[in-house]
């Protein structure tokens, strides 16, 4: 069998909620192995918040746990349990990686800061994920994706400009800062790789989601420029657009960027009289008579159906795609080539998706099992991995300390 | 940290952050751009409003830190000279269409030949397999392909994207890993692998609950302006304040007796807490999906009212000091001049003396122990074929008539 890209890398993920669960989900769909840190007092949010299973609550029900806590071995430890150091020593010896997401100082207190870690294990690779950093002003915010979404400017970036901004649904910078956590994670055992030291890591999300939007920080540096949301327009391309199609709240992209889009859309379209008009010939006279361009893709888009619009615009090489539904990726045929979705078979739920990546490996399989169930993996980990005794085990475990 | 690797980076827009990202860390990428420039230098705004190869910020962003040579990959003498870089190179990433660069006699089997090692990332905007895998889009086409668009905007409208080329990001990062997964697979085997994004299959993993809502409850999610669905009911996110928007939102839980007591009691300092107060005594206990809509509008009305008679700036510094998740939506002239990413020395100048100044850049990708590791923005981002002389004549050992005569055919 062909070795698992990331076989042999260990990691302890004590991360919670969307950021930090990400990136040992990354890792160990590649082969790394993880162990996830929980504990019954202190529930993963993602446990708790809907949608569930059925619509019925339960701790292994929720579809917010599943989506980012793919591949790991679910174990529960009381942190605050006085004999909890005893595991947590193990824990620190075995791993390469140690990621956590609380706000800024509480790995200290419990006795966990880098510092600790370090005494523990000297190479240890240690990284924190948090909304603003662990130094600074603020690096004490205890707030959520949607808090940088705002913070980022995306939420004011996002909208129509006669109108509220109206932000994200999903809070996006979640899906920023766990992939240059990952990348961190990375770099830092290549590092270690070639010589022997360890780091300790501190991202923040709203700094990584900044790096996205560098353009629009440099055009206000430079010409003090503010960016504003556009609705789906673009200041490179027109026709750009979201246009209505037949059927009900039905939609297709377009987007026409260069003048070889523009005369493969006309013909696509094939050829009528307002795609002839001087105004539309350029790119300068679209952007400048947009409006009017936009009403007339929207006569032409709503007598056919998404997918019509996006077929006979494509054959034509011009971008155009289905804005599709939560239910219409299920049906997606390239993401379904792709594997996008893996069926596994959850101890709780039974048959379920869990989401691969968006990057494939030509060699290095991917090997996806379902979220844990709360403390799933506790016999195995603590007797297996760390090595108690069955006695041992039982011993802790009567004393709360796996609680 | 990648200080010993090579990166040839093929991209256009779709993937510049990519290259951008192993820059930071270390690594030597060198993009190899057509003699005409790189298609990204096209893109605007461009300093001071002056269009031209070298001013692109889009460009200046995302090619900070790479050096840059031309080379026509299209004409026998620049297959060639491809080939004997490829040989030098730990990774090369790419953006063109699937299978163009295969038709060019440069596909992976080829350059791998010579570089068993060879790490080769292509972007596409649907990967290279596939009943869409010739199919084209930018920002805007993937975005709806990958469901984000169809979650955002109001009901009475179009479904809208971020206002940003983000899914070319998203693309980037993907690749960056894909890259460094590879490493670490060749590290141990010594071989190299072709790494496969898809830019629609970027966005998709930035829906997290969107999915499971239709897996597990057979809840088709529309976009719903300001308003979240959180299983059940739907709450406010976006606020409208004195001079602006705030973004704040309802907890129930344990989330809900964090921020929620110091929330009702700061509004009942301020005499305004109506209804809110005294209503609900046990945040823990509410189970947010269980209330009645019309009960949550009726607590954001009071809500609403005490944001609108206060700043931004003002609800910001009590809800730090109140441990609130409650921040101000900022712009880009208040994410520049934030204090907290100044604390941090988020900033870093870099000098362009072609256009006679100095720019502040986002600087570093992450803070870290290990201070020669420190990924930051390495330089100015390269002029077309800047670095010519230094790459094709210093460290490849080209003479001076090769490389004149490779200039006369326009090879470089």
């Amino acid at each position: 069998m062909e070795k698992k890209a990331l076989e042999g890398v260990k990691v302890v993920d004590f991360s919670w909620a969307f950021a930090g669960p990400f990136i040992g989900a990354y890792l160990g769909d590649y082969g790394a192995q993880v162990i996830k840190v929980e504990s019954h007092s202190r529930l993963d949010i993602t446990r708790v918040t809907a949608p569930y299973k059925d619509g019925i609550t339960g701790v292994n029900r929720s579809g917010c746990f599943l989506v980012v806590n793919n591949s790991k071995y679910g174990i529960t430890l009381n942190l605050r349990h006085p004999r909890a150091s005893e595991m947590i020593e193990k824990l620190i010896a075995w791993a390469d990686v140690v990621v956590e997401n609380f706000g800024a100082g509480v790995m200290e207190r419990l006795g966990l800061g880098y510092d600790e870690l370090k005494k523990m294990s000297p190479e240890i690779i240690m990284l924190s994920a948090t909304i603003q950093g662990q130094t600074g002003p603020r690096s004490a915010f205890a707030g959520y994706g949607w808090n940088t979404v705002a913070l980022t400017g995306i939420g004011n970036l996002t909208g129509w400009p006669d109108r509220s901004p109206v932000g994200t649904l999903q809070a996006y910078p979640d899906s920023v800062v766990p992939w240059f956590g990952v990348v961190a994670v990375l770099a830092a055992l290549e590092y270690r790789r070639r010589t022997g030291r360890g780091q300790y890591v501190d991202v923040s999300q709203y700094e990584t989601t900044c790096h996205f939007l560098a353009p629009f920080l440099l055009d206000y540096i430079a010409h003090h420029r503010v960016a504003s949301r556009a609705g789906n327009r673009c200041p490179y391309a027109a026709p750009h657009g979201v246009y209505r199609c037949r059927g009900d709240d039905r939609w297709c992209a377009i987007s026409v960027f260069t003048d070889m889009e523009w005369e493969a859309f006309c013909r696509a379209l094939g050829s009528p009289g307002w795609t002839r008009e001087d105004k539309f010939a350029s790119l300068h006279g679209r952007k400048k008579n947009e409006e009017e361009l936009d009403t007339f893709v929207e006569e032409w888009t709503v007598n056919f159906s998404p997918e019509e619009v996006m077929a006979l615009l494509q054959q034509a090489s011009v971008p155009a795609g289905v804005v599709k539904t939560n239910k219409e990726l299920f049906e997606d045929p390239q993401l379904t080539h792709q594997g996008y979705f893996q069926h596994v078979e959850h101890p709780e739920i039974g048959p379920c998706y869990q989401q691969a990546w968006p990057v494939k490996l030509s060699i290095s399989p991917l090997h996806i099992r379902p979220a844990p169930c709360l403390g799933e993996h506790n016999e195995y980990v603590y007797t297996q991995i760390l090595g108690l005794s069955d006695q041992e085990f039982v011993e802790y475990l009567d004393q709360g300390v796996f609680e | 940290m990648l200080s010993p690797y090579r990166v040839l980076d093929l991209t256009d827009e779709k993937g510049l952050l990519c290259g951008k990202i192993l820059a930071d860390l270390g690594a030597d990428v060198i993009q190899v751009e057509k003699p005409e420039g790189n298609p990204a230098r096209r893109i605007p705004p461009f300093f001071e409003d002056v269009a031209g190869p070298e001013r692109s910020l889009y460009w200046l962003a995302f090619s900070a830190g790479k050096r840059s040579i031309t080379l026509d990959w299209d004409t026998e003498a620049g297959k060639d000279l491809f080939k004997r870089l490829a040989k030098t190179a730990d990774f090369i990433v790419e953006s063109f269409s699937p299978g163009d660069l295969e038709r060019t006699g440069l596909g992976y089997d080829v350059l791998t030949k010579a570089n068993p090692r060879l790490i080769m990332a292509s972007i596409a905007p649907f990967g290279q397999t596939g009943p869409f895998r010739d199919y084209k889009a930018g920002d805007l086409v993937a975005s709806a392909m990958g469901g984000m668009v169809s979650f955002t905007g109001e009901p009475d409208r179009a479904p809208v994207r971020i206002s940003a080329d983000l899914a070319y990001c998203q693309a980037g990062v993907h690749a960056a890993i894909g890259i460094l997964i590879a490493l670490s697979h060749r590290g141990v085997t010594g071989q190299g692998q072709r790494v496969d994004v898809s830019m629609q299959a970027s966005i998709v993993r930035t829906l997290h609950t969107q999915l499971p809502y239709w897996e597990y409850s057979n809840h088709i999610v529309k976009r719903s302006g300001i308003r979240r669905f959180r299983g059940g009911v739907s709450t406010r996110e976006i606020w409208p304040c004195k001079d602006g928007f705030v973004s704040w939102m309802f907890f129930g839980g344990a989330v809900g007796t964090q921020q929620m007591r110091g929330m009702v009691e700061w509004m009942e300092g301020k005499g305004m807490a109506g209804s809110l107060s005294g209503e609900v005594q046990n945040w823990a206990a509410l189970d947010l999906t269980k209330v009645a809509q019309e009960k949550i509008k009726s607590w954001e009305k009071v809500i609403g009212d005490f944001f609108l008679s206060h700043t931004k700036e003002e609800l910001y510094r009590e809800a730090l000091e109140k441990r609130i998740p409650l921040t101000p939506l900022n712009d880009m002239s208040e994410v520049v001049e934030d204090e907290q990413l100044a604390a941090r020395n988020f900033w870093v100048g870099v000098n362009h003396p072609e256009l006679r100044t100095n720019l502040r850049y986002p600087g570093f990708l992450f803070q870290t122990s290990e201070e020669k590791c420190l990924p930051k923005v390495r330089g100015r981002a390269p002029s077309i074929g800047e670095h010519n002389p230094e790459i094709y004549a210093q460290e490849m050992g080209l003479g001076e008539s090769e490389m004149d005569s490779l200039r006369r055919k326009n090879v470089i």
